[in-house]
C-alpha cells in the first residue's frame, strides 16, 4: 500500500504538524514502508487471537474516591504566557 | 410523503463522585475557575492518571439496572482531537471494550403502552474543560475545573420513533441514574446532556436514511422541540428531492432552529488507540454480584409496589415514582396521614401546583411531608373538609405554622354537632321560604338540581365549616317538610 502526498498532509494536519513540501515527500516514503511492513504482517493467521491492548500481565490499580489535592491555581497559572480572572488565555477558537 | 422518524440517543451522565475520574481534585460545581485542577487535569507531561474506584462501581450499578452485560475486562482508549479545553490532546474514553455492554429498559408512553428500548453500550470517559468566548481582548478563556470529571456515556439503539418516545426514554434514564444515586440529574448545570441522532425514511422502508446529530441538548423540553424542528427541516429537504448531509448540528432554543457546526466536519478522525497509561480493568464475578444484590429499588419496581401496597392507579404510581424525591415524600405523607390515595391526590394536585408556580423541586418544598401528613389527618378525622384544607395548605405554604395551629388560630374547625347544624339549616330555610315552596312543588329530578342551592346557602351560613356529610341528610329531611 502506498500513501499519497495528500494523505500525509491530512495526517500532519490532524496531528497539528507543520510540514513543508520536502518533508511531506520524505514522510510519504517512510510511512509507506511502515505500511508495507504492516501488510506483510497481515498474512499471519490471527484467527482466535484476542487483540492485545497492553503487553503487561497486570491490571489497573484503583484509587479511593477521596479529594487529595488542594487548590494550586496560582502556581499553575504562573506557567502560562497569558492569564486573566483565573483563566488561561488562548487564541480565539471560534469564528 | 409519509415519513417515519428514527431516533437514537447518546446521554452523558456526570457521575456523582467526590473526586475526578483520574485525579484527586474535587468535582464540586461552581468553584472559582481552575481551582479544582491538578497536574493530571492540566495534561502536564509525566503526570499519570489513577482510576477512581467509585466511578467504576457506579458504572457497574447502571449496567445491572438496565439488564446489561458487564464488561469483565474493559479498556481505556484515547480519542484524539485538538481543542484548547482538552490540554492532553486526547480524551480518555472507551472504545472496543466498554464497561457496560448490551442492555435494555422499558418506557411507558402516554397512551399506557410499554415499549422496550435497547441500550447499545455505556462507557466511562472524562469530561473536557470549558471555553469562555466572552471578550478577553479577542482571546478565549479556559477553565479546566471540569477536565477529568467522570462521565458515563449511555448509547441507545435507534429504537425511538417519535419525539415523545425520545423524551420518555431520557426521563427514564434520568429516573434510573438519580434512583441509583450515581448522578444528580441536574440538567441545567450540565450533569446530564444529550446528543440526538435523527433520520427520516419513507414509512415501510427497512434501511435508515442519512442521519444528523444534534449535540448537547440539556433539557427535556429542548429535546422535544429540537427533534420536532429537525424532523421538519429534514422533511422539507427530502420533499424537495434534496439530500440530507450527515453532520453535527446545534439546537438554538431562542430561534427554535438547528444549525450546522461546519468547523468540525472535515476532521472527524479520532484515531482511537488503547491508552498506554491505564491498564485493563479486570472485574471479578463476586464484585459484580455484590453490586447487583445491593441495587436500590428502581422506578419500575417502586411503581409496581405502590400499586400493590397502596392500591394506587397505574398512572398515579408512574407519576409519583418518576423521581426518588417525590416517591419518598409521598411515602412519608402516607405514613403520617394513613390514607395513600388521599396522600397521592394532594402530592400530585395541590402541592405540585405550588411547586410548579414557584419552579421548585419537591426537595425545596415550603411544606414538609410530615406537615402535609398532619393536614391530611385533619381531613381524615373530619376536623376540616377538603375545601378548607386547601386554604390551610396555602397558609402553611406561606409559613403560618402547622395545620393544627392554623385551624385553631383561624377557627376553621368543622361543625359536626347535629343539633347546631339543624338549627342553622332551619334558619337558612326560613330565610329562603320562597325557594323552599318552589322545591316542594317540583318533581324529583328538578329537586336534585335545586338541592345544590340550599347546600351552598348552608355552607355560606357556616362559613364553610359545616361538615357536608352531616348537613346532607338533615337538609333532605327538613326540605321534604
Amino acid at each position: 500500500m502506498s500513501l499519497e502526498k495528500q494523505d500525509v498532509l491530512k495526517i500532519a494536519h490532524l496531528a497539528r504538524l507543520a510540514l513543508d513540501d520536502n518533508d511531506a515527500e520524505q514522510y510519504q516514503h517512510s510511512l509507506t514502508s511502515v505500511l508495507d511492513l504492516v501488510e506483510q504482517m497481515q498474512s499471519v493467521d490471527t484467527n482466535g487471537v484476542e487483540p492485545l491492548s497492553h503487553p503487561l500481565e497486570a491490571k489497573q490499580r484503583l484509587r479511593d474516591d477521596v479529594v487529595t489535592e488542594d487548590n494550586r491555581r496560582e502556581a499553575f497559572l504562573a506557567n502560562a504566557p497569558q492569564t486573566e480572572a483565573g483563566l488561561f488565555l488562548v487564541p480565539k477558537v471560534i469564528d | 410523503m409519509n415519513w417515519e422518524v428514527v431516533i437514537g440517543l447518546e446521554i452523558h451522565a456526570q457521575l456523582s463522585t467526590k473526586s475526578k475520574l483520574f485525579s484527586g481534585a474535587a468535582t464540586s460545581f461552581g468553584a472559582e475557575p481552575n481551582t479544582n485542577t491538578t497536574l493530571v487535569d492540566l495534561g502536564m507531561p509525566g503526570a499519570l492518571p489513577v482510576f477512581n474506584k467509585e466511578a467504576l462501581r457506579m458504572a457497574v450499578m447502571f449496567g445491572k439496572a438496565v439488564n446489561a452485560e458487564i464488561g469483565m475486562t474493559s479498556v481505556f482508549a484515547r480519542k484524539n482531537y485538538f481543542y484548547p479545553d482538552l490540554p492532553k490532546g486526547y480524551q480518555t474514553s472507551q472504545m472496543d471494550h466498554p464497561i457496560v455492554g448490551k442492555g435494555h429498559l422499558d418506557i411507558t408512553l402516554e397512551d399506557g403502552t410499554v415499549k422496550r428500548v435497547g441500550i447499545t453500550r455505556a462507557h466511562l470517559e472524562e469530561d473536557a474543560g470549558k471555553s469562555l468566548h466572552e471578550d478577553f481582548h479577542g482571546m478565549t478563556g479556559i477553565d479546566l475545573n471540569r477536565s477529568s470529571t467522570p462521565l458515563l456515556e449511555i448509547v441507545s439503539e435507534p429504537d425511538m420513533r417519535s419525539a415523545k418516545e425520545a423524551v420518555a426514554y431520557v426521563k427514564m434514564i434520568h429516573s434510573i441514574v438519580t434512583y441509583l444515586g450515581i448522578c444528580d440529574g441536574n440538567m441545567a448545570e450540565g450533569s446530564m446532556r444529550c446528543d440526538i441522532n435523527i433520520s427520516l425514511r419513507p414509512k415501510g422502508q427497512q434501511e435508515f436514511g442519512t442521519r444528523t446529530e444534534i449535540k448537547n441538548v440539556n433539557s427535556f423540553r429542548f429535546i422535544e422541540r429540537a427533534i420536532y424542528t429537525e424532523i421538519e427541516r429534514q422533511a422539507d429537504i427530502l420533499e424537495d428531492g434534496g439530500k440530507i448531509v450527515q453532520e453535527t448540528r446545534l439546537y438554538d432554543p431562542d430561534k427554535d432552529e438547528t444549525r450546522s457546526m461546519r468547523s468540525k466536519e472535515d476532521a472527524n478522525d479520532y484515531r482511537y488507540f488503547p491508552c498506554p497509561d491505564l491498564l485493563p480493568i479486570e472485574l471479578t464475578q463476586a464484585y459484580v454480584d455484590e453490586i447487583a444484590a445491593n441495587l436500590p429499588e428502581l422506578p419500575a419496581q417502586k411503581a409496581e409496589r405502590f400499586m400493590t401496597e397502596y392500591k394506587l392507579s397505574e398512572y398515579d404510581a408512574g407519576v409519583i415514582s418518576a423521581t426518588r424525591a417525590m416517591a419518598d415524600y409521598f411515602e412519608e405523607v402516607t405514613k403520617a396521614a394513613g390514607n395513600a390515595k388521599l396522600a397521592a391526590n394532594w402530592v400530585m394536585g395541590e402541592l405540585s401546583k405550588y411547586l410548579n408556580t414557584e419552579g421548585k423541586e419537591i426537595t425545596e418544598s415550603n411544606v414538609s411531608a410530615e406537615q402535609l401528613g398532619g393536614l391530611l389527618v385533619r381531613i381524615e378525622d373530619n376536623t376540616i373538609n377538603g375545601n378548607t384544607a386547601k386554604s390551610v395548605l396555602q397558609a402553611m405554604w406561606e409559613g403560618q405554622g402547622s395545620a393544627d395551629e392554623i385551624i385553631e388560630a383561624k377557627g376553621l374547625k368543622q361543625v359536626t354537632d347535629t343539633g347546631a347544624i339543624e338549627t342553622m339549616i332551619q334558619g337558612v330555610l326560613e330565610a329562603n321560604a320562597a325557594q323552599v315552596e318552589q322545591f316542594r312543588a317540583s318533581d324529583e329530578d328538578k329537586q336534585k338540581k335545586m338541592i345544590g342551592f340550599f347546600m351552598g346557602q348552608v355552607m355560606k351560613a357556616s362559613q364553610g365549616k359545616a361538615n357536608p356529610g352531616v348537613v346532607t341528610p338533615i337538609l333532605n329531611k327538613l326540605l321534604k317538610g
